[in-house]
């Protein structure tokens, strides 16, 4: 077992000190990456917070879909190809359903201040 | 650097005395864009230095052709910066082209917030109708050879750098059948800016000044360029202004109608918004690889590969609206 402060402490301690130290200090293109670079860090930890239920949903609605199992990577392949031969078209139930609560999810942690994303996800 | 310049300065029409500001602005690893001052006894001349010393990678111009489309549409009502001299290999600069350099703003923040644009700012959508009218009128036999990129041709180039990503996207082959199944008819092919959007805009006082970066000029139709400005990545979190955060389509549409006399069809339109969202999203996706080949390692180009999402939120928007 590892020992505080978590990861997701240190990932906030080092976004703060890139913002608040950093970046005041630097000036040009190395402020623009050390803001980067915090705006990275937030995207990790709203990964390890986010991703597991993401996935473990994501992989339970592929499953149904496809009436198969396998990994994340072969559902989605095996989903991206049975699209590209017309298999499987918005028409489908549940296909609409599961590419936007994919996408949303995505989204959540990549980007949530997105335009796109606060309209649909009403934030 | 300085003395390769001075010497490519002195071939000019009036005597450099020396060059001051030297500066680089662009940190692309490898396009490279320098600021400088010509400095004459009559005066300063403001100039911008586009080189690659390595030549540029397939799929955009060579900078030889980029001054060359500048050169042509110079004149043709498209605020364009004069190109001042292209480099020889004898200048030992690599490839590139001196222009100069034209005051102004670049960055879409200054441009959507700055006040003492407050005024310009409701004119730029129907500023740059009139100017993508302009840009779609230029004679063809004033251009160099430019790639023929229609609906068609793009639709399959992007299917390939998708293919070659190696991530299967459940999205873009929902946007790539969409595309291929709604294929809009054939125009007459025009010169297409490419990439008209925020950030190859310079925006000032008298609205924009001019319309850079010309490296994806192609021939094409001319619809393509109405729809990558309206893109919602370039709208800043104004949503409902998708004239690049600053103003609603109509303007822009009305624009462009009454400088070119061409309707633009709503259909054409929305197939080319779709093709804009998968371009986004297909170009954020190719990042990965310029950060695992260690053509590019910064946090930036890193970070933008996590953008490829925004554009399949965007491509449900359009292709699988909820309400």
């Amino acid at each position: 077992m590892q020992d505080p402060p978590t990861v997701t402490e240190l990932l906030e301690a080092a976004a703060a000190f890139l913002r608040e130290v950093a970046v005041p200090q630097l000036s040009g293109h190395a402020a623009f990456h050390a803001r980067v670079a915090a705006n990275a860090l937030d995207v990790v930890k709203r990964e390890l917070a986010l991703r597991p239920a993401a996935e473990r949903d994501e992989h339970a609605r592929l499953t149904a879909l496809l009436h198969t199992d396998g990994s994340l990577e072969e559902l989605n392949a095996l989903l991206s190809r049975r699209i590209a031969a017309g298999e499987l078209s918005l028409q489908t139930p549940g296909l609409a359903a599961h590419l936007w609560a994919t996408t949303l999810a995505k989204v959540a942690i990549d980007q949530p201040t997105y335009a796109s994303y606060r309209r649909e996800a009403g934030t | 650097m300085s003395e390769a310049l001075l010497r490519v300065l002195a071939k000019l029409d009036s005597p450099v005395k020396d060059i001051a500001n030297l500066m680089r602005l662009s940190a692309g690893a490898t396009n490279e864009t320098w600021s400088l001052d010509a400095v004459r006894d009559a005066g300063v001349e403001p100039l911008i230095l586009r080189r690659s010393a390595a030549g540029r990678g397939s799929g955009v111009l060579t900078l030889q052709a980029e001054a060359q489309v500048l050169s042509a549409v110079y004149g043709c009502n498209v605020p364009v910066p004069k190109v001042r001299y292209v480099l020889a290999p004898e200048d030992t600069l690599g490839e590139g082209f001196l222009m100069q350099r034209i005051a102004g703003a670049t960055l879409p923040s200054k441009i959507l917030r700055d006040p003492a644009l407050a005024s310009v700012r409701s004119q730029l959508a129907s500023q740059l109708g009139r100017i993508a009218a302009a840009i779609h009128a230029v004679d063809l036999s004033r251009l160099p050879q430019l790639p023929l990129l229609d609906a068609q041709r793009q639709v399959q180039h992007l299917h390939s750098q998708y293919q070659a990503q190696e991530t299967p996207r459940p999205v873009f082959e929902l946007a790539f059948r969409w595309l291929r199944e709604h294929l809009p008819s054939k125009v007459t092919a025009v010169l297409v800016h490419g990439d008209y959007r925020h950030g190859n805009l310079i925006v000032g006082e008298r609205g924009v000044h001019a319309v850079l970066d010309w490296e994806l000029a192609h021939i094409g139709d001319p619809v393509e360029d109405l729809a990558w400005l309206c893109i919602p990545p370039w709208r800043f979190g104004e949503l409902d202004k998708p004239v690049g955060g600053f103003g609603v389509r109509e303007e822009l549409l009305d624009a462009y109608e009454s400088a070119s006399g061409l309707s633009v069809d709503p259909a054409r339109l929305e197939w080319w918004d779709v093709l804009g969202s998968l371009r986004w999203g297909v170009m954020c996706a190719d990042m990965p690889k310029w950060l695992r080949s260690g053509r590019d390692t910064s946090v930036e180009r890193a970070l933008i590969s996590r953008r490829a999402s925004e554009s399949e939120l965007d491509l449900l928007r359009l292709l699988a609206p909820r309400n």
